[in-house]
């Protein structure tokens, strides 16, 4: 690394050249990145293009998948991987955040030192790092929610969470049928035990991104907004999120992202089944799902249908990059205000 | 958090010392000169697994590795040539093996039953007629106290509620030969939704693998699924008896299903089915499974391990089977297999 | 000041000696203490124990999953574990030690694919203007990525790599989960060097650096912590998935090393798949086996995180 004399001298040769060299190779892996991606999407397409043709446009809007009689169609596919999706963000967003703010502003640590307090250890020099010691523990332990492998988030979903909501489930289906919500009965694999899973599934990615947002917000801007008279959650809503906003939506963007790939933990919790509703306790299928049910079965020949719903699958993904791109590009800049 | 430095190194020297002794715990190999790669159905698994580890194990310069990944995907990687021999559960259609440059010798070397699994609280045996299974799996049969299972179940105490259905949401060669099986002893079932390895099921909750079915039949009372006869066994589930073609409840057992596969005739392709035996002991849902082989292999030490294995599965891999819930080949079946070995080459 | 300060308290008769000795003198302090009977005072309190609840509430799923797994598998953690072969059905031993070996393996391979391509390209999308078309198309381009489904990558890198190498391999594997690591690496650290602030790189510019030496020696010791958060997402879920290898790099019942001998170009053992294979088996002795290999790869993601912060603050001093 060269030194701060060296540095404020104009740029040597040598130096000259490995800046040019070094801003033209960060360029190619870029070119590289992009040239990747066009390949992915063109192969998925044109393994696509014979069922495209032979399906048109009915393969979106029909409801019936019968390999036999060979009618295809994916809206309910559509439908379900909307649904567990978007629901699946919004818990995991409420919860993402609020354990990012729990582990960003302070307060595992005064959690911490409040019981430090009691038994008067607070300045002791070892147990005093004790704060920032389990703020550190805590976050790991958050961020290794996503280090179970997607197949274990199934078995745990089928031996815990099932057996664990199915009573709830049928008191509010007798007790609360009329709402549509709890139309039908929660017999097994649903829509519910789904998005629960998927929620904690995508939680530690919103959490960890999110922390590290919220950890990057200067300090004197939270300090003058205390200065101002603020209590501690005024500061936090009116000055922390609305700065750290851009970093959280980049986290919230991946979580999505991952929601609607998401492939083996709701391959075996989502019931499977082609029925739109919109009832919490109906089985029902996601595009990600149908794959990884058919795919391994599929004769060379089906392998086409397949990668047409892969190709939708991407659709999608692009459809709804879009609209988000347009909700930060509206919410975040305002409330991200001038940087400093 | 600090981690020491030295404990780096530490870790660096206990990894290096736990590669290295585990080179000497494990089979002590000269270099595996062969190394064969299979994948496909998921049904033989287990039984693969056992025969590939104990004719390995006893031969020492070979290496054989079987993986499952599904017929379909087994039938593809063996017609693109990425692995050495493949399994399926549905054999070959004659249009993939016409895309084999090399050839195709299927040899069926194991068979296996499916079974009917029920929970249903104080029930321990359970007699289903041939209209009462099918119309459960049609969904016309709504109850466990339909008149067609009260029949032939006198004095067994069904209760009122509905039946669960138990199917399976990933495309299997056991959902296969079981929607064969169906649509070959009922016209309705045949047109609707007919014999598939995904088929748009009328009725049921999906889950996903033999122990998806399980689990959910396991942990809803009034539950029926289908599953492997040695699935079933492992985990000690209540099994149905089922009628055959003669009219007898027959229940899941190795005598029943070999009895099923006694009288069939394997073609000159040894691609046979037997969606409904006729004989009067034989369980009625039964199937072979294949191993795919190239007949010209392009290492000539790989057919030769190949023709090895093959022999050892046909004579003493045949005492593992039922062990592990499969059915020993019919003598006349093993006779036939034996005699195509040779065309492995 | 302190007539001001006295003045809050009407009725009380003024005393300037005793106000020149304790210039707080008739305050009330009450009203200056934090109470909770006021209504801010009071929604910020229900915010923290509401915040606190819910993160609790989001840890006990993972106390859930970690205490089945060590329900289910913690009887075969043992020494034979680690350093033996898996076991065919009905055998009672056995363990995962070549899959520990081949995820660290295809990991490390995906993560060498991955990091420089996902580090460089950030580097560059951080420093673009606005308005570089590559810049934002590539952008848009990962965040559509992120939602690539697992078992698609596998199919792609079975078509690119497998076909072309006639066979499959761990290099097939590292392929495809470099595919599914790559936007999130991607993103979050373009992120995270975006979030340096400017006036650093603007003093790094101003005592006259090129634009290499800044990223070098400012941006990305800077960014180095949440680039790490990223790459530690991106290895847990790579660590974690099984469909792509199942088209990759499949399994194998041995050892990845053989007497110095490294078979990168073989199908490979790894936990992932070894826990699908397992968790689907009617037998004991294999399910019990997978759930021991979920903990210990559960705990290998933790272990790779400790030491990625512990460098990671390693380098910041």
């Amino acid at each position: 690394m060269p030194t701060e004399a060296q540095i404020s001298k104009p740029p040597s040769r040598t130096q000259a050249v490995t800046d040019t060299a070094f801003r033209a190779l960060c360029q190619g892996f870029t070119w590289l990145v992009a040239i990747i991606a066009v390949i992915i999407v063109l192969k998925i397409v044109l393994a696509a293009l014979p069922a495209v043709r032979q399906y048109g446009f009915g393969f979106l809007s029909g409801q019936v998948w019968d390999p036999n009689k060979k009618v295809y169609s994916i809206l309910p596919e559509i439908w379900g991987t909307l649904y567990s999706s978007v629901l699946a963000l919004i818990f995991g967003t409420a919860f993402g955040v609020a354990a990012a703010l729990f582990l960003a502003e302070g307060f595992t640590a005064d959690a911490v030192f409040a019981l430090l307090k009691v038994v008067n250890l607070q300045f002791h020099p070892f147990w005093g790092k004790l704060p920032e010691q389990v703020e550190n523990l805590l976050s790991n332990l958050i961020e290794l929610l996503a280090a179970i492998p997607s197949v274990v988030y199934g078995l745990w979903g089928l031996f815990v969470i099932i057996p664990l909501v199915r009573p709830a489930c049928h008191w509010l289906h007798a007790d609360l049928g009329w709402i549509p919500l709890f139309g039908t009965d929660l017999s097994g694999p649903g829509m519910l035990p789904a998005v629960i899973v998927l929620s904690i599934m995508i939680l530690p990615t919103i959490t960890a991104i999110g922390r590290g947002a919220l950890l990057a917000v200067p300090t004197r801007l939270r300090m003058a907004a205390y200065g101002l008279g603020a209590t501690r959650w005024e500061a936090i809503f009116a000055v922390t999120l609305p700065t750290a906003s851009r970093g959280i939506f980049g986290g919230i963007v991946l979580a999505f992202g991952r929601a609607l790939g998401e492939t083996m933990a709701l391959a075996m919790l989502v019931g499977n089944a082609n029925v739109i509703s919109v009832s919490l306790f109906s089985p029902a299928n996601t595009l990600a799902a149908l794959l990884a049910n058919a795919f391994p079965e599929a004769s060379p020949k089906d392998v086409g249908v397949l990668m047409y719903a892969a190709t939708v699958l991407l659709v999608i993904t692009l459809l709804v990059n879009v609209v988000g791109a347009y909700i930060v590009q509206f919410t975040a800049s305002e409330l991200e205000g001038e940087k400093v | 958090m600090r981690i020491p430095g030295w404990s780096f190194a530490a870790a660096v020297l206990l990894a290096t010392i736990w590669m290295i002794s585990c080179q000497k715990a494990g089979p002590s190999k000269e270099g595996a000169d062969v190394r064969l790669q299979g994948s496909g159905a998921s049904f033989p698994f287990p039984i693969y697994s056992k025969w590939f580890k104990v004719y390995s194990e006893a031969h020492q310069n070979v290496e054989i590795d079987y993986q499952s990944t599904g017929s379909g995907s087994g039938v593809k990687s063996f017609i693109d040539k990425t692995v050495d021999f493949a399994a399926s559960d549905k054999a070959m259609t004659p249009a993939e093996i016409g895309r084999v440059a090399a050839g195709v010798q299927l040899l069926p070397l194991t068979a296996g039953t499916i079974v009917l699994t029920y929970n249903v609280p104080g029930v321990k045996e359970l007699k289903l007629s041939r209209e009462a299974y099918v119309g459960i799996f049609l969904g016309t049969v709504k109850k466990w106290s339909d008149p067609a299972i009260i029949k032939t179940n006198p004095g067994v105490n069904l209760p009122v509620s509905v039946i669960n259905v138990v199917v399976r949401a990933d495309s299997s060669g056991t959902t296969f030969v079981f929607t064969q099986h169906l649509s070959a002893i009922s016209k309705e079932f045949a047109a609707n939704p007919g014999r598939n390895d995904m088929p748009a099921w009328p009725v049921g909750t999906r889950s996903k693998g033999n122990e998806g079915v399980t689990a959910s039949v396991q942990t809803t009372p009034g539950s029926i699924g289908y599953i492997e006869y040695g699935y079933a066994m492992s985990q000690k589930m209540p099994m149905a008896q089922l009628e055959n073609k003669s009219g007898q409840f027959i229940a899941p057992s190795t005598a029943s299903g070999r009895a099923a596969l006694a009288s069939v005739d394997l073609p000159e392709n040894l691609i046979a089915w037997v969606p409904d035996p006729e004989a009067k002991d034989a369980y009625p849902i039964a199937t072979f499974t294949w191993l795919l082989c190239y007949k010209k292999n392009p290492d000539p030490r790989k057919a030769e391990v190949l023709r090895g294995l093959v022999s050892y599965i046909l004579t003493d891999g045949q005492k593992e089977s039922e062990a592990l819930g499969y059915l020993p080949l019919p003598d006349a079946v093993a006779a036939k297999v034996k005699a195509a070995i040779q065309n492995i080459q | 000041m302190t007539s001001d300060v006295a003045a809050a308290k009407p009725g009380i008769p003024r005393n300037p000696d005793a106000e020149a000795l304790d210039p707080f003198h008739g305050v009330d302090f009450s009203k200056l203490e934090r109470s909770l009977h006021r209504p801010r005072t009071f929604m910020s309190m229900l915010f923290t124990v509401i915040v606190s609840a819910m993160t609790l509430f989001a840890l006990i799923p993972l106390f859930s999953v970690l205490w089945l797994l060590v329900w289910r598998g913690g009887r075969k953690l043992s020494i034979a574990a680690f350093t033996q072969l898996p076991p065919a059905p009905l055998e009672q031993s056995g363990g995962f030690g070549n899959a520990i070996v081949g995820t660290l393996a295809i990991c490390g391979l995906a993560l060498l694919i991955s990091l420089p391509i996902g580090i460089l390209s950030a580097i560059f999308l951080a420093q673009a203007k606005p308005d570089n078309r590559l810049a934002s198309s590539v952008r848009f381009a990962g965040k559509v990525l992120t939602g690539f489904p697992s078992i698609l990558a596998g199919v792609f890198a079975y078509g690119v790599v497998v076909m072309a190498t006639g066979g499959y391999s761990a290099l097939a594997g590292a392929v495809a989960l470099s595919i599914l690591m790559l936007p999130t690496i991607l993103l979050t650290s373009e992120d995270a060097i975006r979030m340096v602030p400017e006036r650093m790189k603007e003093a790094a510019i101003g005592m006259g650096a090129t634009d290499t030496q800044t990223v070098w020696m400012v941006l990305l010791p800077a960014a180095v912590p949440r680039i790490l958060t990223g790459v530690m997402l991106a290895i847990a879920r790579g660590a974690g998935e099984t469909a792509p290898l199942l088209f990759t790099a499949l399994f194998s019942n041995y050892w990845l090393l053989w007497h110095g001998h490294l078979k990168l170009m073989q199908p490979t053992a790894s936990l992932a798949v070894l826990i699908y294979n397992f968790a689907g088996m009617p037998f004991a002795n294999q399910v019990e086996l997978a759930w021991a290999a979920a903990l210990v790869l559960v705990v290998m993601v933790l272990i790779a995180n400790l030491i990625g912060q512990s460098l990671a603050s390693r380098q910041v001093q």
